[in-house]
């Protein structure tokens, strides 16, 4: 009996303390964690809307979207995060479009798990020295109507067309994949909103 | 025991003699999965060490009053603070290393090499020692992921620490960046380290036995020379 409540004071004693200590660093951390991913948001919206100055958040959704404006407050599309599978786990994009949601104007992607040296070239691509981000750079001025669609080996010749990464079929298809759900999700929006 | 290891040996033998990832094989899911740059290896080392040095050195301070029979619980309960605390405050203040890192800080507290230390070492040792320990395998493990991380870069796209080292021509051995590079460098490490201490344990035995036949030869040979 004796040990058992030794067992019990000492594991909860360390659980306290420990607890305490990580309640008050959280209360640090916290902060400076969501000023991260707000200003990590911020840059892509602005990256994959290179004329934007201004967006604001469209509320009321069940997922994030974020409409961005021109210094007159014209308004020149939709930055929007969309998230999917990819080859191993969650690809998270942030997909520029324009107004109409017939072109993708940019695409980032903030978070990704794909393989290293192959998947991961959905981002950069260090074996091309001259333009290792090609591969997202193709979505600039993609026509999004009726599906973006993938072409292996080969230049794409439509306009709706990209090109895949060789050795990384699935990754580069997942990215399309997600801008299309994506989009196919704000056109049914917009189709209600009408 | 223990006493008679002199304090700079404690903290030496975890670079070479018992290097946690040549010699103990300790902590080998961190060890294959973050290698994949010198950079990442770094910086994995490093909040390895942190969680191991400030565990010991809390463990080895309550070590009397923690019952034997839950002392795994409360090991884990201290190594979790710690990686928590790691986890928060990159996350925190350094964003792009805790994004390139990922899943890999919270399985610290799973670690085998951290667990292994509070029961091998930081239990039975004053605090002093405890942390000396602590800081050698730490090194240990940041010489070993550093080595490994180098290695696969270097092959893996012809640059260290984001440096080009390898000529324009080269091209890259994709391999080594996936996870079959992590296990053909470590073994192929884990092999070259082992042999040469094997050949170096191999050398001091001759010189041994070489000595005794010498003292041997002369204990025989005196007699003669006598008459």
């Amino acid at each position: 009996m004796k040990t058992i409540i030794h067992m019990l004071v000492t594991l909860s004693v360390i659980g306290v303390i420990s607890g305490g200590v990580l309640s008050q660093l959280s209360g640090w951390a916290d902060p400076l964690i969501a000023e991260h991913r707000q200003r990590e948001t911020e840059a892509a919206i602005f990256e994959v809307q290179p004329e934007a100055k201004k967006y604001e958040k469209v509320e009321d959704l069940a997922f994030d979207l974020y409409k961005v404006t021109d210094e007159e407050g014209n308004e020149l599309g939709y930055a929007l995060p969309y998230e999917g599978n990819g080859f191993q786990g969650k690809i998270r994009l942030m997909v520029g479009v324009t107004n109409d949601l017939g072109k993708v104007v940019g695409l980032r992607v903030l978070e990704q798990v794909e393989t290293p040296g192959l998947g991961t070239k959905i981002v950069t691509d260090p074996s091309d020295k001259a333009n290792p981000e090609w591969f997202p750079g193709q979505f600039n001025g993609v026509i999004t109507s009726p599906l973006i669609t993938v072409v292996k080996n080969a230049k794409p010749s439509k306009d709706s067309e990209i090109m895949a990464i060789t050795g990384a079929t699935i990754s580069s298809k997942a990215v399309v994949d997600i801008i299309n759900s994506g989009i196919k999700e704000l056109r049914s929006l917009k189709g209600e909103a009408n | 025991m223990a006493n008679k290891v002199t304090a700079a040996k404690e903290f030496i033998k975890g670079l070479w003699d018992q290097n946690p990832v040549f010699k103990q094989v300790l902590g080998m899911c961190p060890v294959l999965a973050v290698t994949v740059s010198a950079e990442n290896g770094i910086a994995m080392a490093l909040a390895t060490t942190f969680v191991l040095v400030f565990s010991s050195f809390v463990v080895s301070i309550i070590k009397n009053w923690i019952p034997s029979q839950v002392r795994i619980a409360a090991y884990i309960l201290i190594i979790a603070t710690f990686v928590t605390i790691v986890d928060l405050v990159m996350k925190a203040q350094f964003p792009a290393l805790s994004k390139a890192l990922g899943p890999f800080i919270p399985l610290i507290i799973v670690n085998c090499l951290i667990l292994g230390r509070q029961e091998a070492f930081a239990s039975k040792n004053s605090v002093g020692r405890a942390v000396l320990d602590a800081l050698g395998m730490g090194t240990g493990f940041l010489i070993a992921l550093f080595l490994l991380g180098a290695t696969r870069e270097l092959f893996g796209t012809g640059m260290i620490l984001g440096f080009q080292i390898m000529p324009e021509v080269y091209e890259p051995w994709l391999i080594m960046i996936l996870p079959a590079g992590a296990f053909l460098t470590l073994g192929l490490m884990m092999g070259f380290f082992n042999s040469y201490s094997e050949k170096k344990k191999a050398e001091e035995r001759n010189t041994i036995v070489e000595k005794y036949r010498q003292a041997k030869r002369q204990a025989e040979t005196k007699p003669l020379e006598a008459n």
